[in-house]
């Protein structure tokens, strides 16, 4: 594995991680006995999705998947600004999940026709799983936007809030390009176009417009994240780090 | 025990039933399954509403002070073994509502009981879990405590009731396994570990025994339901079964059961032990619990909150109803 490979690997490893865990933070707590049951489920394949990417990231400098995890600081997470996006009402929460399904599900199938096949092993079992959170996301989308009042209002709501935070899934740099030409990865950009057509169709169905603007926010990848960040990393590494010499 | 306290009168004597209820009573004594449509007393009827309602509301509920660690679970894959245990007890509870829904109640109905505080769930879920330890000690005291009484449910008289509990209790020793191997390793971790199980199980071990209801001495509502085979042991048999059980077991990991008066009695061949306060059971129970309004509060925020969301999803499945039928 290259730099540039583990970096990626850490990219994709911690957009699963963090968005892992803001659903799990649901659990018990969401609006319908099915939806604690499917959310869930979701924040369990995102789960597994992190490890086999952390894993594969940390391999060549001898960190484990839980080193990473739960040893690094802020700055050195990897994620998009949107998976770290406070959960809200359930609706900017099903909003978040679809805004990253639907780029998720365009990654990981062109990412399981990686040149690296480690990339290309874990792309393709996501992938699966990846498909079935789409279609979940998608549904509640247009049921909602489609509802009542009230449910479209939030829905709506969601959507404008959200919006800034989609764009820097497509935002491309100088390692999306090197492992792109490299036939590594696909670059961020070439997935615009399916993911505009794809949301663009579910939004009308939806009953629901996108903002105009293309503003986006952007530094995740940087590693300069919002505030919502900090709070989420003290909770989950709180015993790790106040209890470092042990193992769980 | 996830229904501590279900009230029957008691068994009424063959000379005082109809026709009807002896015919009944003597498939339960043939060990024949009732079923949904089938014709049962009443009182049976409400009483099993009553015991499956409480078990549901129990499973869900009981998903709250597990629910408390997922976030700060110390491994990926003891966040996963977690969030997995407490999506079961999601699952539990809504086979467990359908097995009611049989009986001629809806799961909102239900709910809205739990809600209200005039359905029940079990005591143990009102105890807060403080330290990781704690997670470790609801698996392998709750969930073993739990077991001891819904393994033998299975071979209980209601149908959809035995049936659920066959799934139920596969999953619970798969918990039970898994809550023991937490606590193990931090019984055998750094001192500070072993520190938060000796903890955890001096604050679980009571509340764990009053799982199994009060002292058969004062529990004179039972023998209508054991007649009817809706509950099959006494409280005192399975608390019993559950300490010599489990004193073994802690033991074994080097922890010290928090009670004096604990010793091996070689004459009933089980051992001797305290009695939970039962003041506090009854404290617990009219929800004076450390948790009960914190639970509750949280179950009836989620309901609330949620309302929205199910509207929604129901107006725009009638919508679509509705378009498929004028297309038709």
């Amino acid at each position: 594995m290259t730099d540039d490979r583990c970096e990626y690997a850490l990219r994709l490893g911690d957009n699963a991680l963090i968005l892992s865990h803001r659903l799990s933070e649901w659990c018990g707590h969401a609006p319908a006995l099915e939806e604690d049951i499917a959310l869930t489920n979701v924040a369990l394949d995102l789960l597994g999705q992190a490890q086999l990417w952390l894993e594969l990231a940390g391999a060549r400098e001898g960190r484990s998947a839980d080193d990473l995890a739960y040893r690094r600081d802020a700055g050195a997470f990897r994620n998009a600004l949107l998976v770290e996006r406070p959960n809200g009402d359930y609706g900017h929460t099903l909003m978040r999940q679809y805004l990253f399904d639907a780029w998720h599900i365009e990654a990981l199938s062109a990412l399981s026709r990686s040149r690296d096949a480690g990339f290309a092993e874990i792309a393709a079992k996501a992938e699966k799983e990846a498909a079935y959170h789409v279609e979940r996301s998608a549904e509640l989308v247009v049921a909602l936007g489609d509802g009542t009042h009230e449910s479209h209002a939030r829905m709506q709501a969601a959507l404008d809030a959200l919006w800034p935070y989609a764009g820097e899934l497509f935002l491309g740099d100088a390692l999306d390009a090197r492992l792109a030409a490299e036939g590594v990865v696909p670059a961020a950009t070439s997935l615009r176009a399916a993911w505009d057509a794809s949301t663009g169709a579910v939004f009308a169905q939806a009953t629901l417009t996108p903002p105009a603007s293309a503003f986006a926010h952007k530094g995740g990848r940087a590693g300069r994240h919002s505030e919502a960040l900090g709070p989420l990393l003290a909770q989950m590494q709180f015993l790790q780090r106040a209890y470092p010499d042990a193992t769980w | 025990m996830y229904a501590q306290l279900v009230k029957t009168s008691r068994a009424k004597a063959p000379e005082e039933m109809s026709e009807q209820e002896r015919a009944f009573q003597a498939r339960i004594d043939r060990g024949e399954k009732i079923e949904p449509k089938e014709w049962m007393p009443e009182e049976y009827r409400r009483t099993l509403i009553r015991q499956i309602g409480q078990h549901a509301h129990s499973e869900i509920v009981g998903q709250l002070p597990e629910g408390n660690w997922i976030t700060r679970a110390p491994t990926l894959q003891r966040k996963a073994i977690l969030l997995a245990k407490v999506q079961d007890e999601a699952g539990h509870g809504l086979y467990l509502y359908c097995a009611a829904e049989t009986l001629g109640i809806s799961r909102d109905e239900l709910i809205a009981m739990l809600h209200s505080g005039k359905m029940k769930y079990s005591s143990i879920f009102n105890y807060p879990t403080l330290t990781w330890a704690d997670i470790g000690a609801v698996g392998w005291l709750v969930d073993g405590a739990a077991i001891m009484n819904q393994v033998p449910l299975q071979r209980c008289s209601y149908g959809p009731y035995a049936r659920a509990m066959v799934r139920i209790c596969k999953e619970e020793s798969f918990h039970q396994r898994q809550g023991y191997d937490l606590i193990s390793k931090m019984a055998r971790g750094t001192p500070e570990q072993k520190a938060m199980a000796q903890d955890a199980l001096n604050r679980f071990w009571y509340p764990s025994l009053m799982m199994f209801g009060p002292s058969d001495k004062e529990s004179v509502h039972s023998a209508q339901s054991m007649a009817w085979r809706i509950k099959i042991n006494t409280n005192d048999e399975l608390r019993q079964k559950f300490v010599d059980q489990t004193v073994p077991q802690a033991h074994y990991l080097g922890l010290t059961v928090p009670d004096d008066k604990l010793a091996w009695n070689e004459d009933k061949r089980a051992y001797d032990f305290s009695e939970p306060d039962w003041e506090e059971f009854y404290a617990v129970v009219r929800g004076d619990g450390p948790c009960n309004r914190d639970r509750l509060g949280a179950r009836v925020k989620a309901w609330e909150d949620g309302a929205w969301f199910r509207d929604g999803l129901a107006a725009h499945a009638a919508k679509t109803r509705g378009a498929k039928m004028a297309a038709e």
